[in-house]
């Protein structure tokens, strides 16, 4: 299953390399987005996966009894998540600014700005 | 997109996925769940209602502005890391009542903190989705 | 040692607060601080008369072996006199010169830091602290020289200071380190007794090649000696100060204080006896054609220096003791007319020597301070110039067969030019005729002429009773520079042998030099070309062939255009990253350890690369957000798989959300469009391919490596034990890492606001309108 992982992570980084190689600003936004995912499953798959086993302590034990799912990749992960959502929605509100002012997705049109667009 | 069957949907389903993201809040120290989770579930209640009846209407439930719910849960957030320099402890020591309460279960700082994280998310995620859907 | 060091920091950095309490009466607590130092020294002078040396140890970077070592031996002990005494007259002088400045306080700040920094420089027994005070000399220096940082010039002259210096100290920093990994030790009085290592070894000629571009261009010698004229921009007590008596002889401080250990060898002295001797004729005959009064002393002062780099080079115990006495004597005569210079410009509002003339009858105590310094700089007999002068020429005559009538000859050259430029200071601004723009001038508060005075009259009384200083520490300079006992005694009257002829025709003709050469514009301009073969041409020319390369390489890289900053970057990245692989050698796969595949695992990776190819290729905005949003349930449910059920709810909402975000803002957008050749989308695809191959590479050779669970264990075991909680991830978040999850809570607040800003401030504006 491992190598099945490492093959989406693998996709999901040319996809987003890809993406945000091209000119339009919603394709970018798109293309972080996929190579943050593609981060969290490296992290994921690096921190070794195990199957049925989250890290929750059993309820009659004080410390784990058997394997358990490495807890620290899950807790980098999690961050990972929110902090994403806080990238995504500002990096979507600013996409939409961007474009009420210029009126355009092409990221080449952003480099001239006429003087009372700013 | 007002349907009337999402309006009574949401009249009850707010007031339920409320509860349960509370009750995600509170079993985060034992099992699966806490602050991120429960404030992401609590303010995808919000986000349904919104849509079922309008920002306007989500909005006058809420009667504060969801800005004031960050200060809030920093606030909180905060007041559990340094409640320990009250006792002569480091910051963030975990503190915990020595007996269960009812229904809530075990209660110290550490789920003062959870409830900070809760009371952020819930702001910051209705603060940018408010913000942008009012201004259409 | 260590509070003399810190005094001035602390206060400079005090002055910050508290600058304009010190603008007021209070100014007159500044020069207090000199004072006290310089007592201070003064009280270190018996011990170190009899040959003790005063060590002091502070533990600062233990683990990188930088530690605050002071060690106060006679060296040290005549540069900190140097320092904190002239620095007194300084700080009196300076207190008059820039009253009223609007920035008083900062002046007081930076000279304060120089005071600290210089006598760091000359305590340091550790080379890397050395190093560290030597920088903070020449930062300090670079704001004083562009104190009047409205002037261009001035600017100008800082930076061509700072660039110069700045290249030597990094050089200086590389023979440090070096010396430092050759011996293993930091510790300059241990380096001493490595000697034998030392010069034996095959990067020797490294070493004082990078110590000798650091001092060279601290100390302006020949070929970095143009920043020094440059320098006169600063405001004259800071010439005074630092661009005379202090900061340029750190450069001769550092040759001479590592003489011991790396001095007196071939490299050594040959290299040192050509560049001092070098620069120290070209300076002489500069002063002499210059027409600005501090440009005359610049170029001067150059010379002087070069005479110590050329004694120091020389090596033989005469030579040292020669350098280590007209250390002192240049000291005292040059920042007299310096500060001469100062009250003159300051009245006059000139420093032209073509204009000036007959200040003699106005500014009396001037002129005595003036005349003394130009007598002892000419070394008039029974001054202090004239045992300094004679010192000079023992040891040049007393050199090597063959070689002793060229030493000689350049010395005396040196020495006439330097007579005639120390009286065209000295002495012709204040005779002949006075005129009558001038005649109103009054002498200015005493604080501006008392310590010229005093100085001046210092290099007449230690003329007349030289075993004042050579009793008492002259010698154990020389014995620190040579390493051995020199057995200097200092005297009046040598008797009457070739030495004193010598000094007696220099004085003549140097005389007559005065009288006869007058210096004018047209003579400047002739000279000024000469300066066409020094370093200076070639470092400006330098300097703007990097400016058009710059143009390029900002043409080439930063053309505006973010895809092409993307471009390049990964495809740095991948080169780097696949560079790194393939000479880590090849990936094994051990299949017995994986996890076994199943058929649901299988079908949501398809539908998740399913996804993943219609947002590449769609062109349908709405399309590629549901995609998006597909991808991130298809991962939620992997996460549910392995193990991760607070990763699966926590992706869950989020997407939902996330999605909920894209459709409320980009229904309304156009769909994409193709912008791009087929070409350049072949080439970026290539890219990207390769990205995603070089990482998926890297988790395989990780997925390789033995496991390590000592952190897992270690949250695994205490998450019940001591933080009373049974689902790790979340004890792991709000306790054991809580600090950093209260700050990305921070941060979600912060983008929160972002937006909110963006969006509400945004209208607000505009309903004004």
């Amino acid at each position: 299953m491992e190598l099945l992982l490492v093959l989406v992570l693998g996709l999901l980084y040319s996809a987003g390399v890809y993406l945000i190689l091209r000119r339009s600003m919603v394709k970018l936004l798109l293309g972080i987005m996929l190579l943050g995912h593609g981060t969290n499953i490296l992290i994921f798959v690096v921190g070794k996966i195990t199957k049925g086993h989250p890290p929750v302590i059993d309820e009659t034990y004080k410390v784990f009894q058997e394997i358990y799912a490495d807890p620290i990749p899950q807790a980098l992960i999690l961050t990972a998540i929110v902090i994403s959502f806080g990238l995504t929605s500002f990096a979507i509100v600013l996409l939409k600014r961007v474009y009420a002012l210029v009126d355009s997705d092409d990221l080449d049109n952003l480099n001239t700005p006429e003087e009372e667009d700013i | 997109m007002k349907s009337a069957i999402l309006q009574t949907a949401t009249r009850y389903l707010l007031p339920i996925l409320l509860l349960f993201s509370v009750f995600l809040l509170l079993r985060g120290h034992y099992y699966p769940g806490g602050g991120f989770v429960g404030g992401l579930v609590a303010s995808i209640a919000f986000v349904l209602h919104s849509f079922a009846n309008g920002t306007k209407a989500t909005m006058k439930i809420l009667r504060y502005k969801p800005l004031s719910l960050i200060p809030i849960g920093l606030g909180t957030a905060a007041c559990s890391v340094i409640f320990p320099l009250a006792f002569g402890l480091p910051a963030m020591t975990g503190l915990w009542l020595e007996e269960p309460i009812p229904v809530i279960g075990m209660i110290g700082t550490a789920i003062f903190f959870d409830l900070g994280v809760y009371l952020v998310v819930i702001g910051v995620v209705l603060t940018i989705l408010f913000t942008i859907a009012l201004e259409e | 040692m260590l509070f003399t060091v810190l005094t001035g920091l602390i206060i400079s950095c005090l002055l910050i607060p508290f600058g304009n309490i010190i603008k007021t009466k209070w100014s007159i607590l500044l020069p207090l601080i000199p004072v006290i130092l310089f007592l201070y020294y003064l009280l270190q002078i018996p011990a170190i008369t009899l040959g003790t040396n005063v060590l002091q140890h502070v533990s600062w970077v233990p683990s990188l072996g930088v530690n605050l070592d002071f060690k106060l031996d006679g060296l040290s002990l005549l540069f900190a006199l140097l320092i904190t005494g002239i620095g007194t007259g300084i700080f009196f002088y300076a207190r008059t010169y820039l009253r009223g400045h609007p920035y008083f306080d900062r002046f007081f700040a930076y000279l304060l830091l120089f005071m600290s920094a210089m006598l760091g420089v000359v305590l340091s027994n550790n080379i890397l602290s050395l190093f560290v005070f030597w920088e903070l000399t020449s930062i300090s220096s670079f704001f004083l020289i562009g104190f009047n940082n409205d002037n261009k010039d001035s600017r100008n002259s800082a930076i061509t200071a700072l660039s110069i210096t700045g290249l030597g100290g990094f050089f200086l920093l590389a023979g440090l380190i070096l010396m430092g990994n050759i011996t293993g030790t930091y510790i300059i009085s241990d380096l001493v007794t490595q000697r034998e290592i030392l010069i034996n070894h095959q990067m020797y000629p490294v070493v004082i090649g990078l110590m000798f571009i650091g001092a060279f261009t601290k100390s302006a010698q020949f070929p970095f000696h143009f920043w020094l004229p440059g320098a006169m921009k600063a405001p004259t007590p800071v010439s005074a100060y630092l661009h005379s008596a202090t900061m340029v002889k750190a450069g001769i401080y550092l040759l001479a204080r590592f003489t011991p250990a790396l001095g007196n060898t071939e490299y050594w002295n040959t290299t040192l006896m050509i560049v001092g001797g070098f620069t120290m004729l070209m300076a002489a005959i500069h002063a002499l054609f210059r027409t600005d009064l501090k440009a005359i002393l610049a170029y001067s002062t150059i010379a002087a220096l070069g005479m110590l780099t050329f004694l120091l080079g020389m090596g033989t115990k005469e030579a040292i003791i020669a350098a280590s006495v007209f250390i002192l004597v240049h000291a005292l005569y040059k920042a007299t007319l310096f500060m001469v210079t100062g009250v003159i410009d300051h009245e006059t509002h000139t420093r032209d020597i073509t204009k000036l003339s007959g200040l003699g009858k106005v500014l009396k105590p001037v002129f005595i301070a003036a005349l003394l310094a130009a007598l002892s700089s000419a070394g008039l007999p029974s001054t202090f110039g004239f045992i300094g002068k004679d010192l000079i020429y023992e040891a040049t005559l007393h050199y090597q067969q063959n070689w002793q009538i060229w030493l000689t000859a350049i010395a005396v050259a040196t020495n006439i030019g330097l007579v005639a430029a120390g009286f065209i200071v000295g002495i012709k601004p204040f005779v002949g005729p006075l005129p009558e723009e001038y005649s109103k001038i009054q002498l200015p508060p005493f604080s501006m002429w008392i310590p010229p005075l005093i100085l001046a009259i210092l290099s007449i009384v230690f003329g007349i009773f030289p075993s004042i200083t050579g009793d008492y520490f002259s010698h154990q300079v020389a014995n620190a520079i040579a390493g051995v006992e020199t057995n200097l005694h200092l005297k009046i009257w040598h008797g009457f042998n070739t030495v004193l002829i010598l000094s007696l025709s220099t004085l003549a003709v140097g005389t007559l030099v005065y009288l006869f050469n007058k210096p004018s514009s047209i003579k400047l301009a002739k000279i000024e070309s000469a300066n066409k073969i020094s370093a200076q041409y070639v470092i400006t020319g330098i300097g703007k062939q990097f400016a058009v390369f710059a143009k390029w390489y900002t043409d080439i890289f930063h053309n505006g255009y973010l895809r092409s900053y993307h471009f390049k970057i990964i495809l740095a990245a991948e080169l780097l990253l696949g560079y790194k692989l393939w000479i880590s050698g090849p990936i094994y796969i051990n299949f017995e350890d994986l996890t076994p595949l199943s058929w649901y695992e299988v079908g949501i990776v398809a539908i998740l690369l399913g996804a993943l190819y219609i947002i590449v290729t769609t062109k349908s905005r709405l399309t590629s957000v549901v995609s998006t949003s597909v991808i991130g349930y298809a991962i939620c449910l992997l996460f549910v798989f392995y193990s991760a059920p607070d990763l699966a709810m926590t992706q869950f909402t989020i997407d939902t959300l996330t999605t909920v975000l894209f459709v409320l803002v980009l229904y309304k957008l156009p769909p994409f469009i193709n912008l791009t050749t087929r070409w350049v989308l072949v080439r970026d695809a290539i890219l990207a391919l390769g990205f995603g191959a070089i990482l998926a590479l890297i988790a395989l050779r990780i997925l390789y490596e033995p496991n390590t669970t000592e952190i897992a264990d270690f949250y695994g075991e205490n998450a019940y034990l001591l933080a009373k909680g049974k689902n790790v991830v979340n004890v792991i978040l709000v306790d054991f890492r809580g600090i950093d999850t209260m700050f990305e809570t921070v941060v979600l607040a912060i983008s929160a606001l972002g937006v909110y800003s963006l969006i509400r401030l945004r209208l607000k504006s505009s309903e004004k309108e």
